[in-house]
Protein backbone atom coordinates (compact mmCIF):
# COMPACT_ATOMS: atom_id res chain seq x y z
CA UNK A 1 0.00 0.00 0.00
CA UNK A 2 1.55 3.10 -1.29
CA UNK A 3 1.20 6.71 -0.51
CA UNK A 4 -1.09 7.27 -3.70
CA UNK A 5 -3.42 4.38 -2.53
CA UNK A 6 -3.62 6.18 1.09
CA UNK A 7 -4.33 9.56 -0.45
CA UNK A 8 -7.08 8.46 -2.94
CA UNK A 9 -8.40 5.94 0.18
CA UNK A 10 -8.39 9.10 2.21
CA UNK A 11 -10.19 11.41 -0.38
CA UNK A 12 -13.28 8.62 -0.30
CA UNK A 13 -13.65 8.63 3.07
CA UNK A 14 -13.49 11.95 3.45
CA UNK A 15 -15.85 12.98 0.82
CA UNK A 16 -18.36 9.88 2.50
CA UNK A 17 -17.64 11.09 5.55
CA UNK A 18 -18.89 15.10 4.98
CA UNK A 19 -21.63 13.69 3.38
CA UNK A 20 -22.26 11.28 6.67
CA UNK A 21 -21.61 14.38 9.00
CA UNK A 22 -24.35 16.70 6.90
CA UNK A 23 -26.97 13.33 7.67
CA UNK A 24 -25.57 12.70 11.29
CA UNK A 25 -26.05 16.57 11.79
CA UNK A 26 -30.22 16.23 10.24
CA UNK A 27 -30.89 12.93 12.37
CA UNK A 28 -29.70 15.17 15.25
CA UNK A 29 -31.76 17.69 14.19
CA UNK A 30 -35.09 16.38 13.94
CA UNK A 31 -34.39 14.17 16.94
CA UNK A 32 -34.04 17.10 19.21
CA UNK A 33 -36.75 19.25 17.80
CA UNK A 34 -39.90 16.45 17.27
CA UNK A 35 -37.96 12.91 19.40
CA UNK A 36 -38.63 11.36 16.22
CA UNK A 37 -35.69 9.31 14.94
CA UNK A 38 -35.74 10.14 11.22
CA UNK A 39 -35.10 6.33 9.43
CA UNK A 40 -36.25 7.77 6.01
CA UNK A 41 -33.50 10.49 6.44
CA UNK A 42 -32.04 8.00 3.57
CA UNK A 43 -34.82 8.04 1.32
CA UNK A 44 -33.93 12.16 0.60
CA UNK A 45 -30.57 11.17 -0.47
CA UNK A 46 -31.93 7.77 -2.66
CA UNK A 47 -34.16 9.64 -4.22
CA UNK A 48 -32.26 12.87 -5.47
CA UNK A 49 -29.91 10.59 -7.11
CA UNK A 50 -32.14 8.67 -8.69
CA UNK A 51 -33.86 11.53 -9.65
CA UNK A 52 -30.72 13.43 -11.35
CA UNK A 53 -29.65 10.11 -12.80
CA UNK A 54 -33.16 9.88 -14.46
CA UNK A 55 -33.08 12.93 -15.91
CA UNK A 56 -29.70 13.05 -17.21
CA UNK A 57 -30.51 8.98 -18.59
CA UNK A 58 -33.87 10.59 -20.49
CA UNK A 59 -36.05 8.28 -18.79
CA UNK A 60 -39.23 9.96 -16.90
CA UNK A 61 -39.60 11.02 -13.41
CA UNK A 62 -42.13 9.77 -11.08
CA UNK A 63 -41.30 11.36 -8.17
CA UNK A 64 -43.56 14.51 -8.95
CA UNK A 65 -46.51 11.84 -8.25
CA UNK A 66 -45.60 10.78 -5.25
CA UNK A 67 -45.32 14.65 -3.72
CA UNK A 68 -48.17 15.65 -5.66
CA UNK A 69 -50.21 13.01 -3.99
CA UNK A 70 -49.03 13.66 -0.29
CA UNK A 71 -49.73 17.44 -1.15
CA UNK A 72 -53.24 16.46 -1.57
CA UNK A 73 -53.78 14.28 1.21
CA UNK A 74 -52.18 17.03 3.72
CA UNK A 75 -54.59 19.83 1.95
CA UNK A 76 -57.55 17.31 2.73
CA UNK A 77 -56.52 16.44 6.03
CA UNK A 78 -55.77 20.52 6.65
CA UNK A 79 -59.03 20.99 5.10
CA UNK A 80 -60.94 18.16 7.53
CA UNK A 81 -59.10 19.69 10.25
CA UNK A 82 -60.62 23.38 9.62
CA UNK A 83 -63.83 22.00 9.04
CA UNK A 84 -64.37 19.94 12.39
CA UNK A 85 -63.06 23.10 14.51
CA UNK A 86 -66.57 24.62 12.90
CA UNK A 87 -64.02 27.47 11.47
CA UNK A 88 -62.52 29.01 14.55
CA UNK A 89 -59.19 27.08 13.47
CA UNK A 90 -56.87 29.55 11.17
CA UNK A 91 -56.82 27.53 7.33
CA UNK A 92 -52.79 26.35 8.28
CA UNK A 93 -50.93 28.61 6.20
CA UNK A 94 -47.72 26.23 3.96
CA UNK A 95 -50.00 23.39 2.98
CA UNK A 96 -51.19 25.35 -0.05
CA UNK A 97 -48.04 26.81 -0.88
CA UNK A 98 -46.83 22.70 -0.91
CA UNK A 99 -49.73 21.99 -3.14
CA UNK A 100 -48.86 24.81 -5.79
CA UNK A 101 -44.45 23.94 -5.79
CA UNK A 102 -45.86 20.19 -6.06
CA UNK A 103 -48.07 20.55 -9.00
CA UNK A 104 -45.42 22.87 -10.94
CA UNK A 105 -42.51 20.47 -10.03
CA UNK A 106 -44.92 17.88 -11.50
CA UNK A 107 -45.68 19.73 -14.54
CA UNK A 108 -42.18 20.76 -15.32
CA UNK A 109 -40.73 17.07 -15.13
CA UNK A 110 -43.37 16.10 -17.59
CA UNK A 111 -43.05 18.77 -19.88
CA UNK A 112 -39.26 19.79 -19.61
CA UNK A 113 -36.59 18.18 -21.74
CA UNK A 114 -34.74 17.13 -19.15
CA UNK A 115 -31.95 15.50 -20.38
CA UNK A 116 -31.20 18.73 -22.29
CA UNK A 117 -32.07 21.58 -19.40
CA UNK A 118 -28.15 21.12 -17.66
CA UNK A 119 -26.84 20.29 -14.73
CA UNK A 120 -27.63 22.80 -12.76
CA UNK A 121 -31.34 23.29 -13.62
CA UNK A 122 -31.37 19.51 -13.16
CA UNK A 123 -30.31 19.67 -9.83
CA UNK A 124 -33.00 22.90 -8.83
CA UNK A 125 -35.74 20.53 -9.90
CA UNK A 126 -34.18 17.77 -8.14
CA UNK A 127 -34.50 19.92 -5.02
CA UNK A 128 -37.86 21.39 -5.87
CA UNK A 129 -38.96 17.93 -6.16
CA UNK A 130 -37.51 16.01 -2.92
CA UNK A 131 -37.77 19.29 -0.45
CA UNK A 132 -41.34 19.33 -0.13
CA UNK A 133 -41.40 15.76 0.74
CA UNK A 134 -40.04 16.34 4.06
CA UNK A 135 -42.81 18.73 5.56
CA UNK A 136 -45.41 16.72 3.89
CA UNK A 137 -44.49 13.57 5.36
CA UNK A 138 -44.50 15.36 9.00
CA UNK A 139 -47.94 16.90 7.77
CA UNK A 140 -49.33 13.40 6.76
CA UNK A 141 -47.50 10.97 9.38
CA UNK A 142 -46.42 12.57 12.26
CA UNK A 143 -48.31 15.96 13.34
CA UNK A 144 -51.54 14.10 14.62
CA UNK A 145 -49.26 12.18 16.59
CA UNK A 146 -46.52 14.31 17.67
CA UNK A 147 -47.29 13.72 21.29
CA UNK A 148 -47.22 10.34 21.63
CA UNK A 149 -44.25 8.35 23.42
CA UNK A 150 -41.40 8.33 21.19
CA UNK A 151 -41.79 4.30 20.82
CA UNK A 152 -44.86 5.19 18.65
CA UNK A 153 -42.64 7.49 16.87
CA UNK A 154 -40.39 5.56 16.01
CA UNK A 155 -42.36 2.93 14.86
CA UNK A 156 -44.68 5.33 12.26
CA UNK A 157 -40.97 6.15 11.19
CA UNK A 158 -40.20 2.99 10.31
CA UNK A 159 -43.04 2.38 8.56
CA UNK A 160 -42.61 5.47 6.47
CA UNK A 161 -38.87 4.41 5.41
CA UNK A 162 -40.27 0.61 4.50
CA UNK A 163 -42.92 2.27 2.74
CA UNK A 164 -41.08 4.99 1.06
CA UNK A 165 -38.73 2.51 0.06
CA UNK A 166 -41.28 0.46 -1.74
CA UNK A 167 -42.81 3.15 -3.55
CA UNK A 168 -38.99 3.67 -5.12
CA UNK A 169 -38.60 0.78 -6.46
CA UNK A 170 -41.69 1.62 -8.14
CA UNK A 171 -40.69 5.10 -9.26
CA UNK A 172 -37.08 4.29 -10.12
CA UNK A 173 -37.10 0.49 -10.49
CA UNK A 174 -34.24 -1.89 -9.69
CA UNK A 175 -31.14 -0.65 -11.73
CA UNK A 176 -28.80 1.48 -9.80
CA UNK A 177 -28.08 4.99 -11.01
CA UNK A 178 -24.78 7.31 -11.23
CA UNK A 179 -25.09 10.92 -12.41
CA UNK A 180 -21.89 12.87 -14.01
CA UNK A 181 -19.10 14.89 -11.91
CA UNK A 182 -20.16 18.47 -11.73
CA UNK A 183 -16.46 18.84 -13.61
CA UNK A 184 -13.92 16.36 -14.80
CA UNK A 185 -10.95 18.52 -13.42
CA UNK A 186 -8.25 16.89 -11.56
CA UNK A 187 -5.61 18.64 -9.17
CA UNK A 188 -2.13 17.35 -8.56
CA UNK A 189 -1.41 17.51 -5.02
CA UNK A 190 1.97 15.78 -4.35
CA UNK A 191 1.93 12.37 -5.02
CA UNK A 192 -1.91 12.68 -5.72
CA UNK A 193 -4.48 13.57 -7.71
CA UNK A 194 -7.27 14.95 -6.12
CA UNK A 195 -10.90 15.11 -8.08
CA UNK A 196 -12.73 17.93 -8.29
CA UNK A 197 -15.52 16.45 -7.08
CA UNK A 198 -13.86 15.66 -4.00
CA UNK A 199 -13.54 19.51 -3.52
CA UNK A 200 -17.30 20.17 -4.21
CA UNK A 201 -18.29 18.20 -1.85
CA UNK A 202 -16.15 19.24 0.95
CA UNK A 203 -17.07 23.00 -0.24
CA UNK A 204 -20.43 22.70 -0.32
CA UNK A 205 -20.74 20.36 3.26
CA UNK A 206 -18.68 23.34 4.85
CA UNK A 207 -21.00 26.21 3.09
CA UNK A 208 -24.34 23.95 4.21
CA UNK A 209 -22.36 23.63 7.87
CA UNK A 210 -21.79 27.21 8.25
CA UNK A 211 -25.20 28.06 6.51
CA UNK A 212 -27.02 26.39 9.14
CA UNK A 213 -24.83 27.73 12.01
CA UNK A 214 -25.80 31.04 11.11
CA UNK A 215 -29.58 30.41 11.19
CA UNK A 216 -29.35 28.13 14.47
CA UNK A 217 -27.35 31.24 15.92
CA UNK A 218 -28.25 34.40 14.50
CA UNK A 219 -31.75 34.19 13.48
CA UNK A 220 -35.72 34.47 15.42
CA UNK A 221 -36.59 31.43 13.70
CA UNK A 222 -33.12 29.02 13.92
CA UNK A 223 -33.42 29.93 17.56
CA UNK A 224 -37.05 29.09 17.47
CA UNK A 225 -36.29 26.00 16.63
CA UNK A 226 -33.64 25.65 18.82
CA UNK A 227 -35.65 26.76 21.75
CA UNK A 228 -38.25 23.80 20.91
CA UNK A 229 -35.70 21.33 21.19
CA UNK A 230 -34.71 22.43 24.28
CA UNK A 231 -38.37 22.83 26.40
CA UNK A 232 -41.09 21.98 24.01
CA UNK A 233 -43.77 23.55 27.03
CA UNK A 234 -41.44 26.80 26.78
CA UNK A 235 -41.62 27.22 23.21
CA UNK A 236 -45.02 26.57 23.01
CA UNK A 237 -45.90 29.07 25.43
CA UNK A 238 -43.82 31.80 23.59
CA UNK A 239 -45.90 31.17 20.72
CA UNK A 240 -44.11 28.83 18.37
CA UNK A 241 -46.07 26.37 17.04
CA UNK A 242 -44.95 22.89 17.36
CA UNK A 243 -46.47 21.72 13.87
CA UNK A 244 -44.62 24.13 12.62
CA UNK A 245 -41.40 23.51 14.43
CA UNK A 246 -41.99 20.26 13.43
CA UNK A 247 -42.40 20.57 9.50
CA UNK A 248 -39.45 23.42 9.61
CA UNK A 249 -36.95 20.51 11.15
CA UNK A 250 -38.53 17.63 8.37
CA UNK A 251 -37.67 20.64 5.66
CA UNK A 252 -34.22 21.35 6.38
CA UNK A 253 -33.87 17.42 7.05
CA UNK A 254 -34.60 17.12 3.47
CA UNK A 255 -32.82 19.75 2.14
CA UNK A 256 -29.80 17.97 3.72
CA UNK A 257 -30.58 14.70 2.07
CA UNK A 258 -31.66 16.48 -1.24
CA UNK A 259 -28.19 17.79 -1.54
CA UNK A 260 -26.31 15.02 0.09
CA UNK A 261 -27.75 13.13 -2.81
CA UNK A 262 -26.65 15.65 -5.33
CA UNK A 263 -22.89 15.02 -3.95
CA UNK A 264 -22.56 11.62 -3.80
CA UNK A 265 -24.40 10.50 -6.64
CA UNK A 266 -21.62 10.91 -9.36
CA UNK A 267 -19.52 8.94 -7.06
CA UNK A 268 -21.52 5.84 -5.72
CA UNK A 269 -24.07 4.34 -7.51
CA UNK A 270 -27.00 4.88 -5.78
CA UNK A 271 -30.12 2.44 -5.46
CA UNK A 272 -33.55 2.92 -4.61
CA UNK A 273 -32.99 1.36 -1.52
CA UNK A 274 -29.53 2.43 -0.90
CA UNK A 275 -30.36 5.65 1.62
CA UNK A 276 -30.78 3.46 4.24
CA UNK A 277 -27.19 2.17 4.94
CA UNK A 278 -25.87 5.83 4.18
CA UNK A 279 -28.09 7.09 6.48
CA UNK A 280 -27.48 4.79 9.03
CA UNK A 281 -23.75 5.44 8.81
CA UNK A 282 -24.84 9.40 9.39
CA UNK A 283 -27.10 7.44 12.10
CA UNK A 284 -24.12 6.14 14.05
CA UNK A 285 -22.05 9.58 13.78
CA UNK A 286 -25.09 11.16 15.83
CA UNK A 287 -25.09 8.50 18.14
CA UNK A 288 -21.10 8.71 18.42
CA UNK A 289 -21.80 12.38 19.25
CA UNK A 290 -24.60 11.28 22.15
CA UNK A 291 -27.54 12.75 19.85
CA UNK A 292 -26.53 15.99 21.06
CA UNK A 293 -23.17 16.99 20.58
CA UNK A 294 -22.74 18.47 16.98
CA UNK A 295 -18.78 18.46 16.57
CA UNK A 296 -18.58 14.98 17.92
CA UNK A 297 -20.71 13.40 16.00
CA UNK A 298 -19.18 15.17 12.76
CA UNK A 299 -16.18 13.59 13.53
CA UNK A 300 -17.65 10.26 14.38
CA UNK A 301 -19.05 10.53 10.61
CA UNK A 302 -15.96 11.78 9.38
CA UNK A 303 -14.00 8.57 11.09
CA UNK A 304 -16.78 6.38 9.83
CA UNK A 305 -16.38 7.53 6.19
CA UNK A 306 -12.48 6.57 6.51
CA UNK A 307 -12.91 3.28 7.74
CA UNK A 308 -14.98 2.69 5.50
CA UNK A 309 -12.72 3.88 2.59
CA UNK A 310 -9.82 2.01 3.86
CA UNK A 311 -11.74 -1.36 4.92
CA UNK A 312 -13.31 -1.47 1.16
CA UNK A 313 -9.26 -1.53 -0.02
CA UNK A 314 -8.70 -4.33 2.21
CA UNK A 315 -11.83 -7.01 2.19
CA UNK A 316 -14.41 -4.91 0.41
CA UNK A 317 -17.15 -7.43 0.65
CA UNK A 318 -16.65 -7.26 4.80
CA UNK A 319 -16.97 -3.23 4.06
CA UNK A 320 -20.35 -3.44 6.28
CA UNK A 321 -19.35 -5.43 8.82
CA UNK A 322 -16.09 -4.17 9.65
CA UNK A 323 -17.61 -0.78 9.91
CA UNK A 324 -20.45 -1.34 12.22
CA UNK A 325 -18.30 -3.35 14.30
CA UNK A 326 -15.45 -0.52 14.66
CA UNK A 327 -18.62 1.04 16.52
CA UNK A 328 -18.95 -0.81 19.58
CA UNK A 329 -16.05 -0.19 21.47
CA UNK A 330 -17.59 3.42 20.48
CA UNK A 331 -20.72 2.72 21.90
CA UNK A 332 -19.61 0.74 24.96
CA UNK A 333 -17.39 3.59 25.60
CA UNK A 334 -20.19 6.32 25.58
CA UNK A 335 -22.48 4.05 27.67
CA UNK A 336 -20.17 4.51 30.43
CA UNK A 337 -19.45 7.89 29.91
CA UNK A 338 -22.94 8.84 30.20
CA UNK A 339 -23.30 6.38 33.18
CA UNK A 340 -20.56 8.53 34.66
CA UNK A 341 -22.51 11.51 33.93
CA UNK A 342 -25.80 10.14 35.60
CA UNK A 343 -23.86 9.80 38.72
CA UNK A 344 -22.56 12.80 39.26
CA UNK A 345 -26.04 14.34 38.94
CA UNK B 1 -54.61 51.05 28.27
CA UNK B 2 -58.51 51.31 27.66
CA UNK B 3 -60.71 53.09 30.49
CA UNK B 4 -63.11 50.53 32.01
CA UNK B 5 -66.33 50.91 31.29
CA UNK B 6 -68.99 49.62 33.15
CA UNK B 7 -70.02 47.81 30.55
CA UNK B 8 -67.39 46.74 29.55
CA UNK B 9 -67.08 42.39 29.61
CA UNK B 10 -64.06 41.16 31.80
CA UNK B 11 -61.06 40.38 29.98
CA UNK B 12 -60.95 36.83 30.92
CA UNK B 13 -64.05 35.44 32.49
CA UNK B 14 -64.90 31.22 33.16
CA UNK B 15 -67.61 29.76 33.76
CA UNK B 16 -67.92 26.41 35.63
CA UNK B 17 -64.18 25.01 34.34
CA UNK B 18 -63.81 21.50 35.35
CA UNK B 19 -60.41 19.67 34.53
CA UNK B 20 -59.91 15.88 35.35
CA UNK B 21 -56.78 13.55 35.22
CA UNK B 22 -58.62 10.38 34.15
CA UNK B 23 -61.05 9.92 37.02
CA UNK B 24 -59.72 12.24 39.10
CA UNK B 25 -61.25 15.48 38.73
CA UNK B 26 -58.82 18.14 40.49
CA UNK B 27 -60.75 21.34 39.14
CA UNK B 28 -64.65 21.39 39.64
CA UNK B 29 -66.74 23.54 38.30
CA UNK B 30 -64.67 26.55 38.99
CA UNK B 31 -66.18 30.38 37.95
CA UNK B 32 -64.05 33.87 37.96
CA UNK B 33 -63.22 36.68 36.40
CA UNK B 34 -60.40 38.91 35.57
CA UNK B 35 -61.67 42.23 34.60
CA UNK B 36 -59.03 44.45 32.57
CA UNK B 37 -56.47 46.07 34.41
CA UNK B 38 -57.04 44.19 37.57
CA UNK B 39 -55.16 41.57 39.82
CA UNK B 40 -57.36 39.09 40.92
CA UNK B 41 -55.29 36.28 43.18
CA UNK B 42 -56.08 32.37 44.19
CA UNK B 43 -55.12 31.37 47.05
CA UNK B 44 -55.20 27.51 48.88
CA UNK B 45 -53.40 24.65 50.05
CA UNK B 46 -51.25 22.56 48.01
CA UNK B 47 -53.19 20.48 45.81
CA UNK B 48 -55.89 23.04 45.89
CA UNK B 49 -55.89 22.46 42.20
CA UNK B 50 -54.69 26.24 41.16
CA UNK B 51 -51.88 24.94 38.56
CA UNK B 52 -54.31 22.55 37.04
CA UNK B 53 -56.84 25.87 36.83
CA UNK B 54 -53.76 28.17 35.29
CA UNK B 55 -53.08 25.18 33.07
CA UNK B 56 -56.62 24.65 32.04
CA UNK B 57 -56.61 28.42 30.98
CA UNK B 58 -53.80 28.18 28.95
CA UNK B 59 -54.96 25.63 27.13
CA UNK B 60 -52.57 22.99 28.25
CA UNK B 61 -55.02 20.57 29.68
CA UNK B 62 -58.06 20.18 28.27
CA UNK B 63 -61.60 21.41 30.45
CA UNK B 64 -64.76 21.63 30.11
CA UNK B 65 -67.21 24.46 30.93
CA UNK B 66 -66.69 28.37 29.18
CA UNK B 67 -63.47 29.63 28.47
CA UNK B 68 -64.63 33.50 27.80
CA UNK B 69 -61.61 36.34 26.77
CA UNK B 70 -62.95 40.01 25.73
CA UNK B 71 -66.55 38.69 24.94
CA UNK B 72 -65.29 35.79 22.76
CA UNK B 73 -66.33 31.93 24.31
CA UNK B 74 -64.94 28.66 23.82
CA UNK B 75 -64.45 25.59 25.46
CA UNK B 76 -61.06 23.98 26.12
CA UNK B 77 -58.85 26.19 24.52
CA UNK B 78 -55.62 25.55 22.57
CA UNK B 79 -52.29 27.46 23.74
CA UNK B 80 -52.55 29.10 20.17
CA UNK B 81 -55.28 30.86 20.36
CA UNK B 82 -55.26 31.82 24.23
CA UNK B 83 -51.45 33.38 22.91
CA UNK B 84 -53.00 35.44 19.91
CA UNK B 85 -55.71 36.96 22.68
CA UNK B 86 -52.74 38.10 24.92
CA UNK B 87 -52.93 36.03 27.47
CA UNK B 88 -49.58 34.65 29.25
CA UNK B 89 -48.29 32.12 31.11
CA UNK B 90 -45.82 32.19 33.65
CA UNK B 91 -45.94 27.88 34.52
CA UNK B 92 -44.71 26.68 37.72
CA UNK B 93 -41.64 24.72 36.46
CA UNK B 94 -40.96 28.09 34.43
CA UNK B 95 -40.02 25.98 31.23
CA UNK B 96 -37.29 28.29 30.56
CA UNK B 97 -34.84 27.76 27.62
CA UNK B 98 -31.63 26.13 29.80
CA UNK B 99 -29.04 25.46 27.30
CA UNK B 100 -29.71 29.21 25.65
CA UNK B 101 -28.66 32.40 26.88
CA UNK B 102 -30.64 35.07 29.05
CA UNK B 103 -30.93 37.17 26.15
CA UNK B 104 -32.20 34.76 23.57
CA UNK B 105 -34.51 33.59 26.32
CA UNK B 106 -35.84 37.06 26.43
CA UNK B 107 -35.76 37.70 22.06
CA UNK B 108 -37.87 34.66 22.20
CA UNK B 109 -40.40 35.81 25.12
CA UNK B 110 -41.33 38.51 21.69
CA UNK B 111 -41.73 35.66 19.46
CA UNK B 112 -45.66 35.18 19.50
CA UNK B 113 -45.35 39.46 18.27
CA UNK B 114 -42.76 39.11 15.75
CA UNK B 115 -44.97 39.60 12.80
CA UNK B 116 -46.50 42.77 15.01
CA UNK B 117 -45.67 45.50 12.91
CA UNK B 118 -46.61 47.96 15.78
CA UNK B 119 -43.89 45.37 18.07
CA UNK B 120 -40.33 46.91 18.66
CA UNK B 121 -38.06 44.02 20.32
CA UNK B 122 -35.20 46.18 20.85
CA UNK B 123 -37.30 48.41 22.84
CA UNK B 124 -39.21 45.66 24.89
CA UNK B 125 -36.21 44.09 25.88
CA UNK B 126 -34.78 47.38 27.39
CA UNK B 127 -37.79 47.82 29.24
CA UNK B 128 -37.03 44.65 30.69
CA UNK B 129 -33.26 45.11 31.28
CA UNK B 130 -34.43 48.11 33.08
CA UNK B 131 -37.07 46.35 35.15
CA UNK B 132 -34.44 43.66 35.85
CA UNK B 133 -30.82 45.06 36.10
CA UNK B 134 -29.92 41.31 37.30
CA UNK B 135 -31.17 40.08 33.73
CA UNK B 136 -28.96 42.61 32.09
CA UNK B 137 -25.61 41.52 34.24
CA UNK B 138 -25.96 38.12 33.28
CA UNK B 139 -27.38 38.45 29.72
CA UNK B 140 -25.13 36.25 28.04
CA UNK B 141 -24.90 33.80 30.90
CA UNK B 142 -27.32 30.35 29.83
CA UNK B 143 -30.35 30.22 31.80
CA UNK B 144 -29.79 26.53 33.12
CA UNK B 145 -26.97 28.45 35.59
CA UNK B 146 -29.08 31.53 37.06
CA UNK B 147 -29.72 30.97 40.17
CA UNK B 148 -33.50 30.54 41.33
CA UNK B 149 -34.51 34.14 41.79
CA UNK B 150 -32.67 35.05 38.67
CA UNK B 151 -34.46 32.22 36.72
CA UNK B 152 -38.19 33.54 38.09
CA UNK B 153 -37.22 36.72 36.62
CA UNK B 154 -36.18 35.43 34.11
CA UNK B 155 -39.78 33.86 33.49
CA UNK B 156 -41.42 36.62 34.32
CA UNK B 157 -39.26 38.48 32.07
CA UNK B 158 -39.66 36.49 29.51
CA UNK B 159 -43.41 36.60 29.54
CA UNK B 160 -42.93 40.38 29.87
CA UNK B 161 -41.39 40.49 26.26
CA UNK B 162 -44.53 39.30 24.58
CA UNK B 163 -46.89 42.41 25.70
CA UNK B 164 -49.19 40.30 27.27
CA UNK B 165 -52.43 42.02 28.39
CA UNK B 166 -53.15 39.13 30.92
CA UNK B 167 -50.12 38.10 32.58
CA UNK B 168 -51.29 34.24 34.38
CA UNK B 169 -49.03 33.85 37.22
CA UNK B 170 -47.52 30.52 39.32
CA UNK B 171 -46.47 31.57 42.45
CA UNK B 172 -44.05 34.32 41.29
CA UNK B 173 -42.41 34.20 45.00
CA UNK B 174 -41.58 30.42 45.35
CA UNK B 175 -38.58 30.22 46.80
CA UNK B 176 -37.35 33.35 47.17
CA UNK B 177 -35.59 35.25 49.70
CA UNK B 178 -37.73 37.73 51.21
CA UNK B 179 -36.22 40.70 50.14
CA UNK B 180 -36.94 39.47 46.63
CA UNK B 181 -40.46 38.34 47.12
CA UNK B 182 -41.22 42.03 47.53
CA UNK B 183 -39.24 43.00 45.16
CA UNK B 184 -41.14 40.98 42.99
CA UNK B 185 -45.16 42.06 44.29
CA UNK B 186 -43.59 45.55 43.59
CA UNK B 187 -43.31 44.95 40.10
CA UNK B 188 -46.58 42.85 39.85
CA UNK B 189 -48.29 46.21 41.56
CA UNK B 190 -46.33 48.13 38.89
CA UNK B 191 -47.46 46.17 35.69
CA UNK B 192 -51.43 46.28 36.46
CA UNK B 193 -50.42 50.36 36.68
CA UNK B 194 -49.26 50.22 32.87
CA UNK B 195 -52.14 48.56 32.30
CA UNK B 196 -51.58 44.73 32.57
CA UNK B 197 -54.30 42.42 34.16
CA UNK B 198 -52.69 39.58 36.49
CA UNK B 199 -54.20 36.46 37.45
CA UNK B 200 -52.21 35.21 40.68
CA UNK B 201 -51.58 31.80 42.03
CA UNK B 202 -49.69 32.41 45.42
CA UNK B 203 -48.89 30.59 48.51
CA UNK B 204 -47.74 33.51 50.17
CA UNK B 205 -51.54 34.66 51.08
CA UNK B 206 -50.41 37.67 53.09
CA UNK B 207 -48.64 39.42 49.97
CA UNK B 208 -50.64 38.29 47.48
CA UNK B 209 -53.98 39.92 49.13
CA UNK B 210 -51.69 43.26 49.82
CA UNK B 211 -51.73 43.46 45.88
CA UNK B 212 -54.88 41.91 44.43
CA UNK B 213 -58.70 43.61 43.98
CA UNK B 214 -60.16 40.17 44.27
CA UNK B 215 -59.36 37.23 45.45
CA UNK B 216 -60.58 33.35 45.25
CA UNK B 217 -59.79 30.64 47.58
CA UNK B 218 -59.42 27.26 46.79
CA UNK B 219 -59.76 24.25 48.37
CA UNK B 220 -59.96 20.62 47.09
CA UNK B 221 -60.69 21.56 43.39
CA UNK B 222 -63.85 24.02 44.35
CA UNK B 223 -63.91 27.67 45.38
CA UNK B 224 -64.19 27.80 48.91
CA UNK B 225 -64.57 31.54 49.73
CA UNK B 226 -64.28 34.55 47.34
CA UNK B 227 -64.77 38.29 47.82
CA UNK B 228 -62.23 41.60 47.42
CA UNK B 229 -59.18 41.22 48.58
CA UNK B 230 -58.93 43.10 51.46
CA UNK B 231 -62.61 42.02 52.75
CA UNK B 232 -60.82 38.52 52.54
CA UNK B 233 -57.90 39.41 54.55
CA UNK B 234 -59.38 40.28 57.32
CA UNK B 235 -61.75 37.61 57.66
CA UNK B 236 -61.68 35.68 60.44
CA UNK B 237 -61.15 31.98 58.93
CA UNK B 238 -58.69 33.52 56.32
CA UNK B 239 -57.03 34.92 59.39
CA UNK B 240 -56.60 32.00 61.03
CA UNK B 241 -56.10 29.44 58.26
CA UNK B 242 -53.92 31.46 55.87
CA UNK B 243 -52.25 34.74 57.33
CA UNK B 244 -51.56 33.13 61.21
CA UNK B 245 -48.23 34.03 62.26
CA UNK B 246 -46.62 31.20 60.76
CA UNK B 247 -48.39 31.79 57.65
CA UNK B 248 -45.36 30.18 55.66
CA UNK B 249 -47.08 26.73 55.76
CA UNK B 250 -50.50 26.89 55.05
CA UNK B 251 -50.78 22.93 54.81
CA UNK B 252 -51.87 22.50 58.50
CA UNK B 253 -55.37 24.09 57.62
CA UNK B 254 -57.00 21.48 55.99
CA UNK B 255 -59.44 20.35 58.85
N1 LIG C 1 -50.65 14.81 35.82
C1 LIG C 1 -51.42 14.51 36.89
N2 LIG C 1 -52.00 13.31 37.01
C2 LIG C 1 -52.79 13.01 38.08
N3 LIG C 1 -53.04 13.87 39.07
C3 LIG C 1 -52.48 15.09 39.02
C4 LIG C 1 -51.64 15.48 37.93
N4 LIG C 1 -51.23 16.75 38.14
C5 LIG C 1 -51.78 17.11 39.31
N5 LIG C 1 -52.53 16.13 39.84
C6 LIG C 1 -53.29 16.19 41.10
O1 LIG C 1 -54.25 17.22 40.99
C7 LIG C 1 -54.36 17.92 42.21
C8 LIG C 1 -54.14 19.41 41.99
O2 LIG C 1 -52.77 19.63 41.62
P1 LIG C 1 -52.21 21.09 41.36
O3 LIG C 1 -50.83 20.95 40.87
O4 LIG C 1 -53.16 21.81 40.50
O5 LIG C 1 -52.22 21.70 42.83
P2 LIG C 1 -51.73 23.14 43.30
O6 LIG C 1 -52.90 23.79 43.90
O7 LIG C 1 -51.04 23.85 42.22
O8 LIG C 1 -50.71 22.72 44.44
P3 LIG C 1 -49.34 23.45 44.90
O9 LIG C 1 -49.72 24.57 45.78
O10 LIG C 1 -48.64 22.37 45.64
O11 LIG C 1 -48.61 23.85 43.66
C9 LIG C 1 -53.34 17.29 43.15
O12 LIG C 1 -54.02 16.41 44.00
C10 LIG C 1 -52.40 16.55 42.25
O13 LIG C 1 -51.88 15.40 42.88
MG1 LIG D 1 -49.12 24.47 41.92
Amino acid sequence: MNMQIVMLLGQDGVTNGAVYALLALSIMLVFSVTRILLIPQGEFVAFAALTMAAMQSGRAVQLGWLVFALAVVATLMDAAKVWRSKGREPWPHGTLGLLAVAALALVLTKVLPLDRIGMFAQALLTIALVVPLGPLLYRVFFQAIAAAHSLVLLIVSIAVHVALVGTGLLMFGPEGGKTEPFSDAFFEIGPAMIASQTLWVIAATLALMGGLWVFFGKTLYGRALQATAVNRLGAELVGISPDLAGRASFTLAAAIGVLSGILIAPITTIYYDSGFIISLKGFVGAIIGGLTSFPVAALGALFIGQAEAFSTFWASSYKEVIVFTLLLPVLVWRSLAHTRVEDEE
Amino acid sequence: MTALAPTTPPLLSVRDLSVSYGPIEAVSGISLDVPEGHIATVIGPNGAGKTTLLSALMGILPSRGAITVDGVETSSPTIARMIAAGIALVPEQRALFATMTVEDNLVLGGFRRHRDPHYDADETLRDVYGRFPRLWERHRQLAGTLSGGERQMLALGRALMGKPRLLMLDEPSLGLAPLVVRDVFQIIAELKRTGVSILLVEQNARAALKVADHAYVLELGRVAMEGPAAELADDPRIVAAYLGKTSRHQEMLTA
